[in-house]
């Protein structure tokens, strides 16, 4: 356990450091939500009958997360293919899932240079105060979105290792997920039927534990939902990297790009 | 004349078919066809959020928007393509015409970026209820295909800074995003500050935007002479521009011998 924990951590770090150092990768977890931002703030601005601009802030911040996750997850393993250490990573005694979930959970951890950069950038050019009701819970909120998103990004990047051009789905999830999560939108004003997705996908509840712990409301469920889904998230991967690994070796399609 | 014509027209189609980097349909379609859908309706809902506008409007402004991205990345990866294959060297020692060369590459783009921005039309009305009166289709044709040219233009001068500053995606991200904010897809022009307002005129996207909203609504093509004028010129502006930093940068590169330096 221990020893899981600790690649876990060290994967985590390496690619967080990686990941940072990627133009491309700043660009869209920094530039991308202060566009979703601005455009939040000036529609909003626009009439007097829209959610305050804290409420547009913290959305644009988690679509930030979700961004980098979406756009990037399924290139974690596109990635080892082109460095040709997948075979080796899938070859060696470290199960898969402790080699992947540290990236996937380092590319939605760089979405915290969104929250940072969001939150600046509506206090600076739009004047939106960052008072934060519950801070504590605020601070855990984040990471637990956090890991929640990079877990779901996980179970994307899990069917990458036989369909190899899922990623590009993936990337075409960018805007659902904001729409049907709550980020912006409240899902009060999205048809019936969207609604069970929307509990099923931790975006959903790691929002409105942030967005709860900074405006005010009840935290813990969403948290406590956030959390169990992000338990599910990791079963799920672990059961399809599984399967999809020993499909891919069977085939023999590992290292095919 | 005649090898002029076959280099803009067969050297421009080999082109996209090899550099156009989504044109697997594996890409293409989540990425190019389903893509702007998905963005009309986030706009839209978030626009009954705000109670700005009606969906039509932000159908029409999303769906008009979505082709500076076919036309931003594809004419980037046009020019920057080559160097990612280690081709730009040979392409530019060739003695081939510059003109017929690039603007050959800017023609499929320019369709391509059509296309896209249609099927956002037809995702509004699958999923949003967009209607429109039939008889102002041809007309709305039309200005998809003007605005397509003008993001074509601006896409050839992102290329051509790409030459320089390398990394054209990442130009083309921050361009497409100036074009959301600025031009009038979201958020009302009026309701932008001065400055940004002003600036809007000088963009592609935005009299497009304009014209397509008013046909969209039955106007005439007639009645939005002006708007449809201005997209065209500016469209032209950037072309032209594009092509002559193109061949600058080319001369600057030829010069310092940094052309394959990625």
């Amino acid at each position: 356990m221990i020893q899981a924990a600790r690649v876990f951590w060290m994967g985590f770090v390496l690619h967080f450091k990686n990941l940072s150092a990627s133009p491309f990768m700043m660009v869209t977890a920094a530039i991308w939500p202060l566009v979703y931002a601005t455009l939040a703030f000036l529609m909003f601005r626009a009439t007097h009958q829209a959610p305050s601009l804290l409420y547009a802030a913290l959305g644009a911040a988690v679509m930030g997360i979700w961004s980098t996750t979406a756009t990037s997850a399924g290139g974690a393993i596109q990635q080892q293919r082109w460095w040709g250490i997948l075979e080796i990573l899938v070859a060696s005694p470290t199960r898969l899932i402790l080699v992947l979930a540290p990236i996937t959970t380092a590319i939605a951890g760089i979405g915290i240079y969104s929250i940072v950069s969001t939150l600046l950038w509506g206090r600076l050019l739009f004047g939106v105060p960052l008072h934060v009701e519950h801070p504590l819970l605020f601070a855990v909120s984040i990471p637990a979105a956090v890991i929640s998103i990079g877990l779901l990004g996980l179970v994307l990047a899990s069917t990458f290792v036989v369909y190899r051009s899922a990623s590009n789905l993936a990337q075409a999830l960018e805007y659902p997920v904001w729409t049907i999560t709550g980020m912006l939108i409240p899902l009060s004003l999205l048809p019936g039927w969207v609604t069970p997705i929307a509990w099923v996908l931790a975006p959903t509840w790691g929002m409105r534990a942030v967005r709860h712990a900074a405006i005010g409301g009840e935290v813990a469920t969403p948290l406590l939902l956030c959390a169990a889904l992000s338990v599910a998230y990791a079963a799920i991967a672990a059961v399809l990297l599984h399967h999809f690994e020993r499909l891919a070796r069977d085939r023999a399609s590992l290292s095919l790009t | 004349m005649k090898t002029w014509f076959r280099i803009f027209f067969v050297g421009g189609a080999i082109s996209f078919r090899a550099l156009f980097s989504w044109i697997r349909p594996s890409i293409y379609i989540p990425t190019l066809l389903i893509g702007p859908t998905t963005q009309i309706v986030f706009f839209a809902y978030l626009g009954r959020t705000a109670h700005l506008k009606s969906d039509s409007w932000f159908v029409v402004g999303n769906a008009v928007q979505s082709a500076s991205l076919a036309a931003l990345f594809g004419m980037g990866f046009a020019i920057d393509g080559e160097r990612w294959t280690q081709t730009l060297s040979a392409v530019l020692a060739t003695p081939a015409n510059r003109a017929a060369l690039f603007l050959g590459r800017a023609l499929p783009v320019l369709v391509n970026a059509a296309v896209t921005a249609s099927t956002g039309f037809i995702g509004g009305a699958l999923l949003l209820g967009f209607r429109m009166p039939w008889s102002s289709v041809p007309a709305l044709a039309l200005l998809l295909l003007l605005a397509s040219f003008a993001c074509t233009g601006l896409g050839m001068l992102v290329g051509a800074v790409g030459l320089r500053l390398r990394d054209v995606p990442i130009l083309a991200n921050l361009t497409m995003a100036v074009l959301l904010i600025f031009c009038g897809v979201n958020i009302p022009l009026d309701k932008l500050p001065h400055w940004m307002h002003l600036t809007a005129e000088g963009l592609p996207v935005t009299h497009a935007v304009d014209a397509s909203r008013r046909v969209a609504q039955g106007a005439s093509l007639a009645s939005v002479q002006t708007p449809l004028l201005a997209e065209l010129a500016l469209g032209a502006a950037y072309l032209l521009v594009g092509f002559a930093l193109l061949r600058w940068f080319e001369h600057q590169g030829r010069q310092h011998g940094t052309l394959d330096r990625a």
